[in-house]
């Protein structure tokens, strides 16, 4: 086993890299949003003109111009932009001052809010959703995975992996939709579907979520099960569980032990990432039950064209999908002691 | 199982239990392992592979049996055979494996599982990819002593260290927590040695111990082998395409040729008096260190058959030199291994005391 030490000083190694990495990707966002319009031609001047209101006045225009700092040159705008992100903005050009709290990704176009505040009261229904739906996943697909690996051309197998081809295949808003009718309006079981905090009332909170659960985990379980199967079939073929049979070992031993452990390593390494790209918001399940998550926000925002909204959900999936990264790095790093420190 | 081989199984248990021990008589074998007449078949998409066809042998504790033979001769499979690793798939088993007055190929899966790793255990060719890579060596010591003795996880721990010092390994006890993939190749292999010796099996099957191990390193393995040997008195089957490692080992040599012993007797007879072509060849194409290095290497022409369309009569046939001095006998009769001299026996159609001539007068002077 690697030294406390050495894990210490992976981990710490590691978290340097992850900053690094949410650095570059804070400059990515701000050359979509901001540098990006301006290769394509757009001044200053046009680009302000998007965070004005219908029909504006050129002086208008000019004091967003002014106020938002678009007319100064890029590297001090991304330096501002970033300091928003970790500080807090001070709107101080004009005669209005303003204080954004950090991380501020600017105003909304729709309510004039700080986008943040909008976004904080929307991650739990989408942090609610990730994390069922994932445990539910998780488990299922990996369970069926296993199961058809060790029967491969069973009925069983055969009947799992049609289903699994057709749950990879079947969009959420058909699967979705379906389970409301089936579950929600016809035999009204989950009726008067709506998000309860899990403070507030957490079996309500889980009987809400579970058509919404169930649907996303299908699709994914789909996938895993796929997955399982194949590393399953792959790692039950090696060497060493012939040495784990020669060795006497109970069948039971022989898969979870030493089949198992070694068939779900890059596992790990998906999970992470579905599940740190999820948090960033569930667009389609949450559209379809209805859910006010990160998703539905980011669908609001793109229809409402509210830039500001558009680039505070893109960071903080990046942000959620990097964080997971990096979990997973140190997690893979305890799976398999191959991994050097 | 198929359902026919699962009654004849019953019967055999059933018989089995109905006899006393003393009172089997003839079936009764010496040695301590005693295989008879043993086919393992795989049906497959193609045909019927034949892969162990007829196969009987026995070693005796403090013996070593070398098995001899290319790739695809079943080697393998009749090792594996041996410890029951082909339950869980479609092989077709018949014949008698006798261990120790126990009959493996009728007995129950979960007896079998109680003798592997605790009366017979097996060394496997590359020990990087046989042991298990999350798992530190002494961790899977201490699994297989576990299974087959009740003791702590610290006794069991002890006993690891203890036997990974036997096999060799410098510092057993901080060795016993590294990975495989820290131990140098001979290293992995002292220690896949120490996890098939760690309850002092009775049958020890070494699957090409050598092959993957670096040529100075080999010499050590096999000193190590015998060393235990020695000590345990153990029986030991070694298995490999390697002359040289059987004659550093073996006290009994079993030649192999798609599936079938053709010849078999001690390493004597086998080095010194060869009665098969098929081993003239194999002895042909070894390297001799004590010899002109001008001189090639002589190749056996033509390559191993295919198990499912074993050629007709004699399935060296193709490839022998000698196939003519038959008369067409080996394309129409399959020649049965029969005693040429007390404990040899040689599967060929020429007469004996041709073959004795042959081997005298052009195929020892050229070797």
């Amino acid at each position: 086993m690697p030294t406390l030490y050495q894990m210490i000083r992976f981990i710490i190694r590691r978290l340097i890299i992850t900053v690094f990495l949410l650095i570059v990707v804070s400059m990515i966002t701000f050359a979509i949003f901001f540098l990006i319009p301006r290769l394509a031609g757009q001044n200053s001047y046009q680009l302000a003109s998007q965070y004005v209101g219908r029909n504006p006045t050129p002086a208008a225009i000019h004091a967003i111009e002014q106020k938002l700092g678009f007319n100064e040159p890029l590297a001090v705008q991304y330096g501002r932009f970033a300091k928003g992100i970790v500080l807090g903005a001070h709107y101080n050009a004009g005669p209005d001052k303003t204080y954004c709290p950090p991380p501020c990704f600017g105003y909304s176009f729709r309510n004039q809010q700080p986008v943040w505040p909008m976004m904080l009261s929307d991650i739990p229904v989408t942090a609610s959703l990730a994390f069922g739906a994932a445990c539910l996943w998780l488990v299922g697909g990996t369970a069926i995975g296993v199961l058809s690996a060790l029967r491969r051309g069973s009925v069983f197998d055969r009947a799992a992996m049609g289903i699994a081809l057709a749950g990879v295949s079947l969009p959420i808003f058909f699967t979705g939709l379906i389970a409301l009718e089936l579950f929600s309006f016809r035999w009204p079981i989950f009726p008067d579907l709506q998000f309860v905090p899990l403070t507030e009332n957490p079996y309500l909170w889980a009987r809400n979520l579970v058509l919404p659960w169930t649907t996303l985990a299908f699709l994914y379980a789909a996938l895993y099960a796929r997955l399982t199967r194949a590393g399953m079939l792959e790692t039950m073929g090696e060497d060493y569980i012939r040495t784990a049979r020669a060795k006497g070992l109970p069948e039971r031993n022989v898969i979870v032990k030493h089949g198992l452990r070694a068939a779900l390593t890059p596992i790990v390494t998906i999970f992470g990432l579905d599940l740190g790209l999820l948090l960033g918001g569930a667009v389609l399940t949450e559209f379809t039950f209805s859910l006010h998550g990160l998703g539905l926000f980011t669908v609001l925002a793109i229809q409402n064209s509210d830039l500001p909204q558009i680039l505070g959900v893109v960071m903080l999936t990046a942000f959620f999908v990097v964080i997971a990264n990096l979990i997973v790095d140190i997690l893979y790093a305890v799976v398999d002691p191959r991994v050097r420190y | 199982m198929t359902r026919p081989q699962r009654d004849r199984r019953a019967r055999a248990m059933t018989a089995a239990a109905a006899m006393p021990l003393q009172a089997r008589g003839p079936r009764e074998p010496r040695e301590l392992l005693d295989v008879r007449d043993l086919q393992i078949h795989f049906p497959t998409d193609d045909g019927l592979v034949k892969a162990v066809d007829g196969l009987s042998f026995q070693v005796d504790r403090g013996h070593t049996l070398g098995i001899v033979g290319e790739s695809g001769s079943g080697k393998s499979v009749t090792s594996l055979g041996i410890l029951g690793l082909h339950q869980g798939t479609n092989a077709l088993i018949s014949g008698e494996i006798w261990l120790d007055g126990e009959e493996l190929v009728s007995a129950m899966p979960a007896r079998i599982r109680q003798l592997r790793g605790s009366k017979m255990a097996m060394i496997f060719q590359d020990p990087l990819s046989s042991m298990h890579p999350y798992y530190t060596v002494g961790d899977q010591i201490i699994e297989a002593y576990r299974i087959h003795n009740d003791v702590s996880k610290t006794a069991a721990r002890k006993h690891a260290i203890d036997r990974l010092d036997r096999v060799g390994i410098p510092q057993a006890a901080m060795r016993v927590d590294s990975y495989p993939h820290e131990l140098s190749g001979g290293m992995r292999q002292r220690a896949m040695i120490a996890m098939a010796m760690s309850c002092d099996p009775e049958l020890l099957i070494a699957d090409e111990p050598t092959t993957a191990l670096d040529v100075t390193v080999q010499a050590q393995i096999l000193d190590l082998i015998r060393d235990l040997q020695a000590e345990f008195g153990s029986a030991v089957i070694i298995i490999t395409h390697d002359l040289g490692v059987v004659a550093e080992l073996a006290d009994d040599v079993l030649v192999m040729y798609a599936g079938k012993a053709v010849e078999y007797g001690s390493a004597d007879d086998i080095f010194g008096r060869p009665e098969h072509p098929y081993t003239w060849g194999l002895l042909g194409s070894m390297p001799r260190l004590d010899r002109e290095r001008a001189e090639r290497l002589i190749p056996i022409t033509g390559t191993p058959p295919s198990l499912i369309h074993v050629p007709s009569g004699c399935a060296f046939r193709p490839r022998c030199a000698y196939a003519d001095l038959t008369g067409g006998r080996s394309t129409d009769e399959v020649p049965a291994l029969r005693q040429t001299a007390p404990g040899h026996l040689s599967a060929c159609h020429l007469p004996v005391g041709q073959r004795r001539g042959i081997w005298a007068e052009k195929i020892e002077p050229n070797l």
